[in-house]
């Protein structure tokens, strides 16, 4: 039997826009920690106070799909991170019904390690040469929480990245890997704790890393029968320089001019999701058809996967992927915010904030596809497209009954009729913008507005939808979630100056 | 075919408390004081009443729920108390109720009273609340500021109007009504402003400044319904009777369906074309002596002016600059102070409108009284412009 062709068949990836400048971090801190002021370079991304490790996920995987209502083809989804909101709660259950998949699809969710992601992609690239699935979409995604005044807040970045993997029209061929497990606790987050405890950098990087890359290094390049020569891109998530991540490749065999950038300039470690968020970003930057590309990330141990590029390659040209969230930058200079939206203090929100933000989850669930997939209805009859779906069509023509079947919006072209900026209601973000937002091919939806500049929305403005937090509900520990609209800003590429408090 | 309520029903008496912050007055006492002042003016005994309505809105925090909150303030007789609840047409709906027992030949007398404790929530602006458990999980967290600003984006694209000359504007709209409120003792904001301090208040909601929204007050007001052939029987002189009561309310079309705009009120303008169609009013421009609207927001009263067909569509700003609506104007529009000053006791608006137009056309609203009018019309809206109930009614002299 002749042996089926595994590999990559499309990517995604987003970043969020905004980039906190470690400048500010720095000079914030610097009379606790001038130790710092080195590090003070660059930018790191910073998720906005709507975005998790699901919503950022969701992101990258709607890149992958594209804008095509039907996602029947996914069969499978796996979902690496560290940071997912829910300890019991299928986060990549929460990913497939934002994403309308299929109910038959195997949703998994793969934690506790840095190498979440790589290990979820494995699992992938493991059922789909089994046969147990042709399409299995993989995501890594990781919001990551530090302790104020850390190397870490420094280092660190909020991303996702999303990979798919198949047979057919495959961009990247799964040459072979190999995976080691080393109870190695560089760090670690006990069950009841909400941040990492480090050990010493030194011992990491020289009895960690130094060690244990080149045993996983090894194992993938005998298991793929590449030689080490070959490698053209040696993909390496690392907060201690390139130089050193150089160096690692070297001792392998490997030429030093292959490793790929760690982006740690312009967006900082992503965590479990950075070994594919570098990867995206090589198959979108330097890789051509043939090359050889290793991906590695280290964490209790190491995983590291051979491919070969194809020329199906150019298939993803029209992605966002890495390098287009890359551009779509806001700076963001205001410290302050950074410590608020990743709730490191506390301050008063006000009374209007006591509000109580129970869900029912009856009421979640009977309107599911509604609330996580914003999908609407469309009448069989007359066309007319609303939201939400309902027994007694809106059309004021034709009030037909039971004749509306699902119609998703969230892919769709939309714009902004009318809006305001609420300084009065509460909002982690001030002032809360919302607005009617009235979709091209019909049907409308209220709905809250994120990721705003503010000054530059107004009626007829044209709009895109995300996936995010609507809202937290501290007493219980959940979080809402809702579609919302951003404002797009006709030259995407002119960069915001951060609001900055001073 | 139904024949509308053009002079069936006669308004006895009305009262209505001092609107404000009442640090002094629990809703009891609110309901007391309005209370007193109907029965006095009406002239009737607690054992006339056969039947009452009772508004109010946010039951959480203000009287609670049901019937029972008016009857143990009043010490009714045990006659029968129906509590309504309309957002912010709850007042218009409780008078709607007494009126329509009176037409019916169900009740001889009829009490509607509308009450509302807005200050103690700790917070300025209206409380928050969850409306049902699907609501919040999808529509904006906003506020009735936010909500209603939306109105200006919508009209400025509508009718090309520029951001500047719409925000005077409506800045010219709270600077009239804050003319007329400080005429009026009982109004909670009695303070006269500029355009240039309206202008320049701090911002609520884009392009809402502090000025452009009403005030959150305590307050509560009521009115005695009976007969215009009661009245007479009474004595009564300058009989006031209701021409046209009128409520719209929407059905989705405009939150769900895209051939409403954004720049108006659809369910006024349904409201009001059956309501001047009820009282016999073919020309409002020049038959409507006066109006009282509600004014939650400046831009909420600037559509309003073209959803009642007084302003022409597209007329208002022009209509509002030129003074049309001030208190010498053609059609004097808030005499009282409206919701902007007199207050705004959600449950009471409604009733507190009709009170206005009630002394009005009886010649007793002392020094803010219109020369010799003759309609007056309450315009009393709940909800946000994208969804919303809306009451339109009408009253005047009897036989007019």
């Amino acid at each position: 039997m002749a042996q089926q062709t595994v590999g990559l068949t499309a990517y995604g990836g987003y970043i969020p826009r905004l980039r906190l400048q470690r400048k500010s971090i720095a000079q914030a801190n610097a009379w606790v920690a001038p130790n710092f002021l080195g590090k003070g370079k660059g930018e790191r991304s910073m998720a906005n106070w709507d975005e998790d490790s699901v919503t950022m996920a969701v992101e990258a995987a709607r890149d992958l799909l594209g804008p095509d209502d039907d996602r029947s083809h996914v069969d499978a989804l796996y979902f690496g991170s560290t940071t997912m909101p829910f300890k019991d709660r299928l986060n990549s259950g929460i990913i497939s019904a934002a994403l309308t998949l299929e109910s038959h699809v195997r949703a998994v969710d793969i934690a506790s390690t840095q190498r979440a992601g790589t290990s979820a992609l494995m699992q992938a690239l493991s059922a789909v040469k089994a046969g147990e699935a042709k399409n299995a979409l993989v995501l890594a995604s990781d919001h990551r929480k530090t302790k104020a005044v850390t190397a870490q807040e420094l280092d660190f970045g909020d991303g996702a990245a999303a990979v798919s993997v198949g047979t057919d029209n495959v961009i990247a061929n799964y040459l072979g890997g190999a995976s080691l497990t080393v109870d190695f606790v560089d760090h670690f987050r006990g069950d009841t704790e909400e941040f990492d405890y480090n050990w010493e950098e030194r011992w990491i990087r020289d009895e960690g890393f130094s060690k244990i890359v080149p045993k996983a290094v090894k194992a993938a390049l005998e298991k793929s029968g590449v030689s080490a020569g070959d490698i053209k891109h040696f993909i390496l998530p690392c907060t201690f320089g390139m130089k050193f991540v150089q160096q690692l490749a070297k001792r392998s065999g490997i030429d030093p001019e292959t490793a790929r950038d760690t982006l740690a300039a312009n967006c900082g470690e992503t965590g479990a999701a950075h070994s594919l968020v570098m990867l995206v970003h090589t198959l979108q930057t330097e890789a051509k058809p043939g090359d050889k590309v290793l991906v590695l990330h280290f964490g209790g141990g190491c995983d590291a996967l051979v491919f070969e590029v194809t020329d199906k390659i150019a298939s993803q040209a029209s992605k966002r992927g890495i390098t287009g969230s890359l551009q779509n930058r806001a700076e963001e200079t205001n410290y302050m915010k950074f410590l608020t939206f990743n709730g490191l203090v506390e301050w008063e929100k006000g009374m209007r904030a006591e509000q109580d933000k129970k869900t029912a989850l009856t009421t979640l669930y009977r309107n599911e596809d509604m609330l996580m997939g914003l999908v609407g209805g469309r009448c069989t009859e007359t066309g007319v497209v609303q939201f939400p779906r309902s027994r007694i069509s809106v059309n004021p023509n034709n009030h037909t009954v039971d004749t509306q079947e699902p119609y998703k919006f969230a892919e769709k072209k939309a714009k902004i009729l009318s809006w305001s900026a609420d300084f009065l209601s509460f909002s982690m973000n001030p002032p809360n913008h919302y607005g009617m937002v009235v979709f091209d091919e019909g049907g409308r939806i209220m709905m809250d507005f994120t990721d705003v500049e503010p000054g530059t929305v107004d009626s007829g403005m044209e709009v895109k939808l995300v996936f995010r937090i609507k809202e937290f509900d501290d007493k219980r520990g959940f979080r809402r979630y809702f579609w919302k609209a951003v404002p797009i800003v006709s030259s995407e590429a002119k960069s915001q100056t951060g609001q900055a408090a001073e | 075919m139904a024949t509308g309520i053009k002079d069936k029903v006669a308004i006895l008496g009305m009262g209505c408390s001092k609107f404000g912050e009442r640090w002094d007055a629990g809703p009891e006492e609110l309901m007391v004081e309005a209370y007193l002042e109907a029965m006095q003016d009406a002239g009737v005994e607690p054992t006339q009443i056969d039947a009452a309505w009772f508004a109010t809105h946010i039951d959480e925090i203000g009287t609670g729920k049901g019937g029972t909150p008016l009857s143990l303030a009043l010490r009714l007789p045990n006659i029968a108390v129906t509590r309504v609840e309309n957002f912010c047409a709850s007042g218009s709906e409780a008078l709607r109720g007494a009126v329509y027992a009176v037409a019916s030949g169900a009740a001889d007398i009829a009490l509607a009273l509308g009450v509302e404790k807005l200050k103690d929530t700790g917070y300025g602006g209206l409380p928050v609340g969850n409306m049902g458990t699907l609501n919040p999980q999808w529509s904006p967290s906003g506020s009735a500021p936010g909500n209603f600003a939306q109105l200006a984006s919508a009209y400025r694209a509508k009718h090309g109007v520029n951001k500047d000359d719409l925000k005077r504007a409506i800045a010219h709209v709270s600077v009239k009504s804050h003319a007329n409120g400080a005429k009026n003792p009982k109004a909670h904001l009695r303070n006269e402003v500029s355009e240039e301090q309206v202008m320049g208040a701090p911002m609520i909601a884009e392009p809402l400044g502090l000025f452009d929204c009403c005030g959150v007050s305590d307050g509560a007001a009521a009115a005695i319904v009976t007969t215009p052939e009661i009245a007479k029987a009474m004595g009564k002189k300058d009989i006031v009777t209701v021409k046209a009561m009128q409520l719209s309310v929407s059905n989705g079309l405009e939150s769900q369906h895209n051939s409403w705009d954004g720049s108006y009120f659809h369910t006024a303008r349904i409201a009001a074309k059956k309501a001047y169609k009820e009282a016999g009013i073919d020309n409002p421009r020049e038959q409507v002596s006066m109006m009282e609207v509600h004014d939650c927001f400046s831009i909420t009263e600037l559509v309003t002016m073209e959803d009642l067909f007084i302003s022409p569509e597209g007329g208002a700003v022009k209509d509002v600059m030129d003074g049309f609506y001030d208190a010498d104007g053609k059609v004097p529009c808030q005499i009282d102070g409206g919701l902007k000053c007199f207050g705004h006791p959600i449950g009471a608006s409604g009733l507190r409108m009709a009170y206005e137009m009630y002394l009005q056309l009886q010649g007793r609203a002392g020094e803010r009284q219109l020369p010799n009018p003759k309609i007056g019309m309450t315009h009393n809206l709940g909800g946000a412009p994208s969804q919303n109930v809306c009451s339109v009614t009408i009253i005047g002299a009897h036989g007019a």
